[in-house]
């Protein structure tokens, strides 16, 4: 099928089953999934600008489809999720200025993505310890019965002393979430959050949401399936306005990113309905190979000396 | 249990299937005549285009949502 807009020969099944396979991860996770899909359309010959700039329409489309499969699942705190947009915009700017900055300094490349690999794979092992944890604490196994019903939204963490003492900082102005289950945190720790997962959105492009998900459970002390949910209805608007910029430079052909949708609006369908079938903890410790292979595309980059 | 995993699968079958045909008639019919359009569209009214681009995918996910949640309603509805 030939798109007139990037001039790109591209057959519409590889499309349709790229977005698939992207839209059953985006969600049951609660991430945008570029760092498979700008791969993806890369290796089916998309230049690069064009890859990015189409992956953020097509994510902006799953998201849609997978936060209304959420949110008529109760997974969705439109509250918190329009807080974290305005942090994640205002990071993912001082990401990408930061970038240009420091490419104008010298070498910057690798100790960005050395401080990548180390954030991502401590995030990884982080999980893994907390979630078998959890797992295996009388707590998790009274978590796990009460999801396989699909009735409650409360999991626990092993790390939820530490998430507790986080959301009873004083830090003026405090607010409540009530979806969330969250009595009161302050307003700055959820944009100190947002703006975190911004930041690392424009320095390595994409929605970052193998950093915001597990950050928002473990720091802000959401459920999983809710943070799930609410992740993304945030990629929703801050991929909204990636897609508008990049469109506005030229880099969106938007027959592609409507082409691989429609296997994505079927896959994030099936990965928003599995989560109920799954309590926190195993959603969280299932995540861990995402971060895994966001650290595993940054070493191949630095060694092979090219953008994937 | 077996059986009703069987059925869930047969049902979900059924839905890709007429999904996939109502895909393939959707690419034929809209996105052939839309592309040329949109193209000269990203060419000369870039700002339009970035804002027709956001409204199109938003439109086509709750379309598409709407149609796969239709689909399930009917097939497992009649299956049941």
């Amino acid at each position: 099928m030939f798109f007139p807009i990037s001039g790109a020969h591209i057959s519409p099944i590889y499309l349709v089953t790229v977005g698939f396979l992207i839209g059953i991860l985006g969600g049951f996770f609660g991430v945008g999934g570029s760092f498979i899909a700008g791969p993806a359309l890369r290796l089916a010959g998309l230049d690069w600008n064009f890859a990015v700039g189409t992956d953020l329409a097509h994510i902006v489309g799953k998201s849609v489809v997978a936060v209304r499969r959420h949110r008529a699942m109760g997974n969705v705190d439109l509250r918190l999720g329009l807080i974290m947009a305005l942090g994640t915009i205002g990071g993912a700017e001082v990401g990408a200025q930061a970038i240009q900055m420091l490419k104008r300094a010298g070498n910057v490349n690798f100790v960005v993505s050395i401080v990548s690999i180390v954030v991502y794979v401590s995030i990884s092992t982080f999980m893994i310890w907390e979630s078998r944890k959890t797992l295996s604490s009388s707590e998790g196994r009274s978590s796990r019965g009460a999801a396989k019903g699909g009735k409650s939204k409360k999991d626990h963490s092993a790390f939820g002393p530490v998430t507790r003492a986080i959301q009873r900082l004083k830090i003026w102005p405090m607010i409540s979430l009530p979806a969330s289950g969250i009595k009161e945190i302050s307003l700055w720790i959820i944009l100190l959050v947002a703006f975190v997962g911004g930041v690392f959105s424009g320095f390595l492009g994409g929605g970052a949401g193998y950093i915001r998900m597990p950050s928002m459970v473990y720091v802000l002390g959401v459920p999983t399936h809710l943070a799930v949910g609410t992740d993304l209805f945030e990629i929703i608007i801050s991929a909204s306005y990636g897609t508008f910029s990049h469109a506005v430079k030229g880099n969106v052909d938007i027959l592609i990113a409507l082409v691989m949708h429609t296997g994505a609006a079927i896959g994030a369908q099936i990965g928003a309905i599995s989560t109920q079938y799954f309590a926190g903890p195993k959603i969280r410790l299932a995540f861990v190979p995402l971060p895994l292979i966001g650290a595993a595309i940054v070493i191949y980059t630095m060694f092979s000396g090219h953008k994937l | 249990m077996k059986k009703e995993t069987v059925k869930t699968v047969r049902a979900f079958a059924i839905e890709l299937v007429i999904y996939a045909f109502l895909i393939v008639a959707y690419f034929f019919l809209v996105l052939h005549f839309l592309g040329q359009w949109l193209y000269l569209l990203e060419i000369h009214h870039r700002y339009l285009y970035a804002g027709l681009a956001i409204l199109l995918i938003v439109g086509q996910a709750v379309l598409l949502e709407s149609l796969t949640t239709f689909l399930i309603r009917l097939i497992r509805g009649r299956s049941e």
